[in-house]
């Protein structure tokens, strides 16, 4: 809190602590660790277990310094003694000195000098300090401790016990962080080491991010295992855009291949942290599967491989050919993948054709409007003192952003309130759960929340993460849910959380249905009736992800021609006519949204797979094609085009914050949500109504095609609730048949205690069947009789 | 003085009893002997005053902690944070120190006594929980503090509304399962949360103000408690009539080792020196076979070595500090003539390098290179290198001087008490203490082991000569 | 099946109960899993995570830290010879020369029958009544090879099973408390309210 004196309108900080670190005075807050000070003040002290972002442990004792205390100097650990008014801290003495050469010794003492064949060479912070604050020689003429190396604690990550230094930052970041405490210190004293439990993986969405923290080479991850020398690293700051929190990442190649991420610390996003998915993907960019040359299909239906001015020629012939007849018949699938300029190239794009029927959303999204309510950074949301969720499982969907919220429950700075049809990863952080059964959420809200709840919102500021919770409910039933949250809590800002990459992005930058026209599903309902001449895909795969999967057929099969620009021949990209390949992640430039609108650079660093283009260059030469010049030549001049067109992006003109924080776009002028009444019917003969989720790792194309990820998605079954096994008749782990009144199909059955009663739950877009037949994107809710196969 | 068959190892004598008055009952440990000696009286004394003023009773009668630091617990009492609740209670009895064993005799003999104890502690201070902590591998006071526990309960003097009265209070009883680090008192507290033993820096955890849970937590040995029963009844001037100002009332205090008879005494303390402990008639009477004394651990394990250089040195903080050493938890091994000093250190190294949580790295690394190094000495296959890196090693735990005795016959002065150290709690130090004391005081005793393994070699093989 | 009995639920949901938070209870559960098992079972501590709340890794960090758990079987009974100073000074190292002798086995090792293990130990607060060693945490003191003798014999002939039960057993009293006399652990978050007795006004 910062007041400012009248006198003399200097601001005077009451939390300011100013403190002498040899001999330099240094400021510094109130309840800032010496360490954190002396790293503000260039005095670095050489540390192992200290995280700025965890719990310090004070146990590896490398960080001991003197500090002037009333009887001569004493010696203290800097990452656990915080800073005090007048405080005299000496880092460099003699007896500093000899102090931290002898944690040093002892550290290396049973360290194997294996730096030679160990990835952590070259950025090992063990060699580093052991250069800059060792003693230069080692006494220790023992046998060193020995263990089986190494062994994998999970699919990705392998565990040396031999490297470990035990400074407890993988365990304290499970624990603590991740709240997966699936690795732990296990026996004691000299015998000590970071173990599993026996038999059960260190299986966590996070587990990455022990292995860049890990101070050693002691955790390695599978992914980048002797792929290369730090020292031939290059790389450069980027954000991750695999889903729509906007991790900052710093994106590595060797040899113009992609071998790692890594996360990068800012404050108001990701901490550092990656999710597993958004680290290990880039194994997808560098695919033999991708695309990468330009296909038109031939009269017998066969893809056939094509320059980019034959593919190109084709492409405008079907869209002059369509805009010939009325824009109406033509119509955009997708963007959300790519950056801003992608996005904002397509949507100039449509507006030059007059083509209003686009969405950046797969009918798994939330309407547009949602932007328009007051809005909250990730920040804000999780400093509001009450966080009400009406979102997807934070930690299967935005990973990061779970990190966030789990961080403020964990430590009690705020309440968080979760209302659901199915736990979640933050389940066990929430102050309350309320399970509502799918089509009552807001009903329930309506008829009124316990009041211990009412009484909390009350009681200061509110947050509301929302977002699309069950893909087998209609977007209409969370907004009306989120009325109804909006009128107990009127202050309360909302943070929407829809999950593609750049969906907001995309979405303000154009790519979303102008002046009321269709949808996604209203285009594919137009296109299945045969009134769509020629759809456009960009980067969208119909097939895998809208949730009626008989809509998507059908309209993939009504458009007379389709046009997909991806990086991968999916589903829905094998039935196009013309496929134009796309440059991925980490091969073009630009910008992007994340989901509290915060605009940051993505940045190329490899060639782009064989003749794949961005986005916006394709949109670009198709308007040329279309003799609609768009006027941009550079994806320089798309971002000033775009920060001059759309006044919501204005403050990206800042492009130096761009390339780190980021810089939050402008929010439209708020609008209030409309309470009414979703008029859902019960069950009737049915037995479950349907919650369906993503999970992180599913069959999307940045995980299909990573190996490293892809065989962590499980496959879908139908989830009971165990008293329900007896009820249909079979057996955990039988085939059973999933009726609803669109469709049935047929999935294994397992069970789960959290299965709210009169509900089922149906994983989406897993590998293989999932059972989103049984789906029809018009309804509020799906009801299913679950029964025995004849 | 008289030995009990029913109390093994504890030695009475004609001195003031306050903790073990009832330990010449064979049924000392019962409710209904508690009761026939003025059992729960103290308790019924206590609630008949405002909290507070027990509270300064205790403050007044400067009962020091017995469990190894020496703390006042009245002070102790009030460095709770004020209008922070709830504030706990956790009695430590998981009493390891080498040497040491009153805390598991007065659990045995006289259970009650500290059930009350802990009723008064957590009255004054306004602790609402109270978890009894015993060590493991204590399966007799287990049983005898559960035995009791559940008559108290169901007499009305734990639980909800004692003795009719708004106070109410549970006591848990928790016990622990081998591991001697826990016997410090933020491990004890992990420990309670169901964690590893693994010691909290101090500060931030400073259990009074951030202990269980997070919460203000009082941790008391199990002999400090056991003392307020007879404070409360008797009052503060009776209590500080037994022993020094500095250093009220009495002491349990375990001599073992090469004396004639050792045993657990309560002796006055302050006043008491460690010449009456080991040669007085009332106590140890000598050294056993009529050998000479060579030294003696004061304190418990973790102390730096006396010889008889200190014998008349009393029982006394302020005293023993200065001359380089500690009371620490009141046991004191005596080694006579006989005795292989390096192989003597190397027991007590062993120790601590074996219980080190393994926390730290000076002391998890540390702690077993230095056995390692003495066991090679010991062994006679050490160099006189290895002497110089016990101790160089020693000074990666403990910069700077380490405290030890001085010795007219070696020309010593003597470094005082406490070390630095680079560890949170003083198990590696620990493993230090016995190999720095054993070096400065007998240090020709493992000179003369280094040398014979060089010098045999060159004799006895076929030189080129 | 090495998970709780049903009967130990009971007892185990008793002990949670009275700690504000469940995985305090952690410790004296993995001694009741002993208790029942002889030694900790993998299956054990997955139940014991399940009962307290906790991953079964938390659990298995808690466990491997404290010595008197057990992860194989043991002997019946599990004779603790303790090593330390006083005891060393009073000739334990003798004692554990003529143990592995008399038993046939090193420190560490049980014997062929299953009845006994030997260990190594550390001090057990008994060091005037030294040499001193535990058999399934009972004392004997003042132990000289014939009493070692003499106690495995007795052991072995079933003369000593009032006294010491099975590897496992601890105390052999459990604590209860009444429902009607016990105050109740409540977690500290949600205590608002200092004592009622501290109202400056004596209590009784």
């Amino acid at each position: 809190m910062t007041t400012v004196d009248p006198a003399n309108t200097t601001p005077v900080d009451p939390n300011a602590v100013s403190l002498t670190i040899n001999g330099k005075v240094v400021s510094a807050r109130k309840g800032d660790l010496i360490i954190a000070a002396a790293d503000k003040s260039n005095d670095f002290i050489p540390r192992f277990c200290y995280h700025p972002r965890m719990a310090p442990a004070g146990m590896c004792r490398q960080c001991l310094v003197e500090v002037e205390g009333p009887r001569g100097p004493m010696m203290v650990v800097s990452c656990m003694t915080p800073v005090a008014e007048g405080q005299v801290v000496r880092t460099e003495t003699e007896q500093v000195k000899k102090a931290q050469e002898g944690v040093l010794e002892l550290l290396l003492a049973n360290h194997p000098l294996d730096c030679p064949v160990c990835d952590k060479g070259g950025e090992c912070p063990l060699q580093d300090q052991a250069f800059s604050h060792g003693p230069g020689e080692s006494r220790y003429v023992e046998e060193k401790r020995h263990y089986e190396k190494p062994i994998p604690i999970s699919d990705n990550v392998f565990l040396d016990r031999e490297r470990c230094i035990l400074c407890d930052r993988c365990t304290r970041f499970a624990d603590e962080v991740a709240g997966d405490a699936l690795i732990s210190f296990t026996s004691r004293g000299n015998n000590t080491q970071v173990m599993t439990f026996p038999d059960e993986p260190f299986s966590s969405y996070f587990s990455g991010n022990t292995v860049q923290i890990c101070p050693v080479g002691a955790l390695t991850a599978k992914p980048y295992r002797f792929k290369a020398r730090p020292w031939d690293l290059d790389q450069t700051e980027s954000t991750c855009t695999t889903c729509s929190v906007g991790c900052r990442t710093v994106v590595q190649s060797s040899r113009d291949e992609l071998v790692r991420y890594q996360g990068v610390d800012i404050d108001p996003v990701n901490w550092g942290w990656l999710c597993d998915r958004g680290r290990f993907n880039f194994e997808s960019v560098n695919s033999d599967e991708r695309l990468t040359t330009p296909f038109v299909k031939d009269a017998q239906g066969n893809h056939v491989a094509t320059t980019w001015s034959g593919a190109l020629d084709a492409a405008a012939r079907m869209l002059r050919t369509a805009l010939a007849v009325s824009p109406e018949s033509v119509a955009i699938i997708g963007g959300a993948r790519g950056t801003n300029e992608d996005a904002f190239a397509w949507a100039q794009l449509a507006d030059a054709m007059g083509v209003n029927q686009r969405d950046a959303q797969l009918a798994d999204g939330l309407p547009a409007e949602v932007f328009a309510l007051p809005q909250a950074s990730i920040d804000e949301a999780v400093t509001a003192n009450t966080i009400i969720l009406l979102s997807p499982d934070l930690k299967e969907e935005l990973p990061v952003l779970y990190l966030r919220v789990r961080d403020v429950a964990q430590k009690r700075k705020s309440k968080v309130v979760e209302i659901t049809s199915r736990p979640t990863g933050l389940t066990p952080s929430a102050w309350k759960t309320v399970l509502v059964e799918p089509g009552k959420i807001a009903s329930t809200i309506s008829a009124g929340l316990d009041p211990v709840i009412l009484k909390q919102i009350a009681s200061g500021s509110v947050s509301v993460i929302v977002g699309r919770m069950n893909l087998a409910e209609s977007a209409e039933s969370t907004v009306l849910a989120l009325a109804e949250i909006l009128h107990v809590a009127p202050q309360a800002k909302v943070l929407p959380v829809l999950r593609r990459g750049n969906v907001r992005g995309a979405i303000t930058a154009g790519l979303t249905p102008q002046h009321g026209a269709a949808d996604t599903a209203e285009i594919l309902a137009l296109a299945a009736a045969g009134k769509i001449d020629t759809l456009v895909l960009l980067g969208a795969d119909p097939l895998s992800d809208v949730p009626d999967a008989d809509l998507a057929r059908r309209g993939l099969a009504g458009a007379r021609n389709i046009i997909s620009v991806d990086t991968f021949m999916t589903p829905s990209t094998s039935q196009a006519d013309v496929v134009l390949p796309a440059a991925a992640f980490g091969e073009k430039n630009g910008t992007t949204t994340n989901l509290e609108g915060r605009m940051s650079n993505v940045a190329q660093k490899i060639t782009p797979a064989g003749t794949s283009r961005p986005d916006w260059m394709i949109a670009a030469e198709l308007a040329i094609a279309l003799g609609k010049d768009l006027g941009v030549n550079s994806v320089e001049e798309v971002t000033a085009k775009l920060v001059k067109t759309v006044a919501q992006f204005a403050p990206a003109a800042n492009t130096k914050a761009l390339r780190h924080d980021g810089v939050l776009m402008n929010h439209p002028t708020p609008l209030t949500l409309s309470r009414t009444t979703l008029a859902v019917s019960d069950r009737n003969s049915y037995d479950y109504r349907i919650v369906s989720f993503r999970k992180l790792y599913d069959a999307a194309v940045g995980t299909a095609k990573s190996p490293s990820l892809a065989q962590l998605a499980t496959g879908a079954t139908v989830v009971v609730h165990p008293l329900d096994l007896a009820r249909i008749g079979v057996e955990l782990g039988a085939n059973v048949q999933v009726i609803s009144a669109k469709s049935t199909v047929v999935l294994p059955v397992t069970t789960s205690e959290d299965v709210l009663r009169g509900t089922a739950w149906l994983p989406f877009n897993q590998p293989g069947n999932d059972g989103r037949e049984i789906f029809g994107v018009h309804a509020d809710i799906v009801d299913v009789r679950i029964e025995k196969l004849a | 003085m008289s030995s009990y068959p029913h109390a093994p190892g504890f030695v009475a004598g004609d001195r003031p009893k306050v903790v073990t008055s009832r330990f010449e009952y064979t049924d000392s440990f019962t409710i209904e002997r508690y009761l026939a000696t003025d059992g729960y009286a103290a308790l019924r004394k206590a609630l008949s005053k405002p909290a507070a003023d027990i509270h300064e009773e205790v403050k007044g009668a400067t009962v020091l902690g017995r469990g190894g630091a020496g703390f006042p617990a009245g002070t102790k009492w009030g460095l709770t944070p004020q209008q922070v609740w709830p504030r706990y209670l956790v009695v430590n009895g998981d009493e390891s120190e080498p040497g040491t064993y009153k805390d598991r005799l007065l659990m045995e003999r006289d259970p009650h006594q500290l059930i009350e104890g802990c009723l008064i502690a957590c009255y004054a201070a306004g602790l609402s929980q109270c978890f009894l902590y015993i060590r493991g591998e204590m399966a007799l006071a287990q049983e005898r503090v559960a035995t009791a526990l559940n008559e108290a309960y169901a007499a009305g003097y734990v639980g909800k509304n004692i003795l009719g009265s708004k106070f109410s209070v549970d006591i848990v009883l928790h016990w622990g399962a081998g591991a001697y680090v826990v016997g410090e008192e933020t491990a004890l507290i992990e420990s309670l949360e169901g964690n590893r033993g693994m010691p909290r820096l101090k500060p931030p955890f400073f259990p009074a103000a951030n202990g269980l849970y997070g919460q203000p937590t009082i941790v008391n040995n199990v002999e400090t408690l056991a003392n307020l029963p007879w404070l409360i009844r008797n009052g503060v001037e009776a209590y500080t009539a037994i022993g020094t100002k500095t250093s009220p009332g009495t002491r349990m205090v375990a001599v073992s080792g090469h004396v004639k008879r050792p045993g657990v005494y309560e002796i006055i303390n302050g006043t008491t020196t460690f010449r009456d402990l080991i040669f007085g008639e009332e106590f140890c009477g000598g050294i056993r076979n009529g050998n000479k004394l060579k030294a003696f651990v004061p304190g418990g394990g973790s102390a730096p070595w006396f010889t008889p250089d200190q014998l008349d040195l009393p029982f006394e903080a302020s005293q023993v500090g200065p001359a380089g050493s500690m009371l620490g938890s009141g046991a004191i091994m005596v080694m006579d003539e006989t005795t292989d000093i390096p192989a003597a250190a190397l027991t007590l190294t062993h120790f601590y390098a074996h219980e080190s949580c393994g926390k730290c790295t000076p002391c998890r690394e540390g702690g077993t290179w230095l056995e390692r190094i003495l066991t090679r000495v010991v062994n006679g296959t050490g160099t006189d290198a290895d002497l110089q890196q016990l101790i160089e090693v020693g000074t990666s735990i403990c910069p700077g001087d380490f405290p030890h005795a001085s010795n007219e016959a070696l020309g010593l002065s003597a470094v005082p008490f406490p070390y630095k150290m680079t560890t949170i709690c003083f198990v590696g130090p620990s493993a230090y203490a016995p190999i720095h004391s054993a070096l400065t005081l007998f240090r020709s005793e493992f000179e003369a082991r280094v040398t014979k393994r060089i010098t045999i070699p060159v004799t006895a093989v076929g030189a080129a000569s | 099946m090495s998970r709780l009995t049903d009967a130990n639920v009971v007892i185990a949901k008793e002990i949670i109960g009275r700690y504000p938070r469940p995985k305090s209870a952690l410790v004296p559960l993995l001694h009741l899993s002993q208790e029942q098992n002889g030694y900790i079972t993998r299956e054990a501590m997955v139940h014991l995570g399940e009962l307290v709340g906790v991953t079964s890794a938390e659990v298995y960090g808690t466990a491997t830290f404290y010595e008197m758990f057990r992860f194989e079987p043991v002997g019946k009974y599990l004779i603790n010879m303790c090593g330390t100073m006083s005891c060393a000074l009073m000739g334990a190292g003798e004692l554990m020369h003529h143990a592995e002798h008399k038993l046939g086995v090193k420190a560490g090792g049980t014997t062929a029958d299953g009845m006994f293990t030997l260990a190594h130990a550390e001090c057990q607060a008994a060091c005037t009544e030294a040499p001193t060693l535990q058999v399934n945490y009972r004392y004997r003191f003042h132990v000289t090879p014939t009493d070692f003798d003499n106690l495995v014999d007795d052991l072995r002939a079933g003369k000593l099973a009032d006294e010491i039960p099975a590897h496992g057993v601890l105390a052999k009293v459990r604590q209860r408390i009444p429902a009607d006399k016990g105050v109740g652990a409540v977690a500290p978050e949600d205590v608002t309210e200092g004592p009622a007795w501290l109202d400056g006004k004596p209590a009784l």
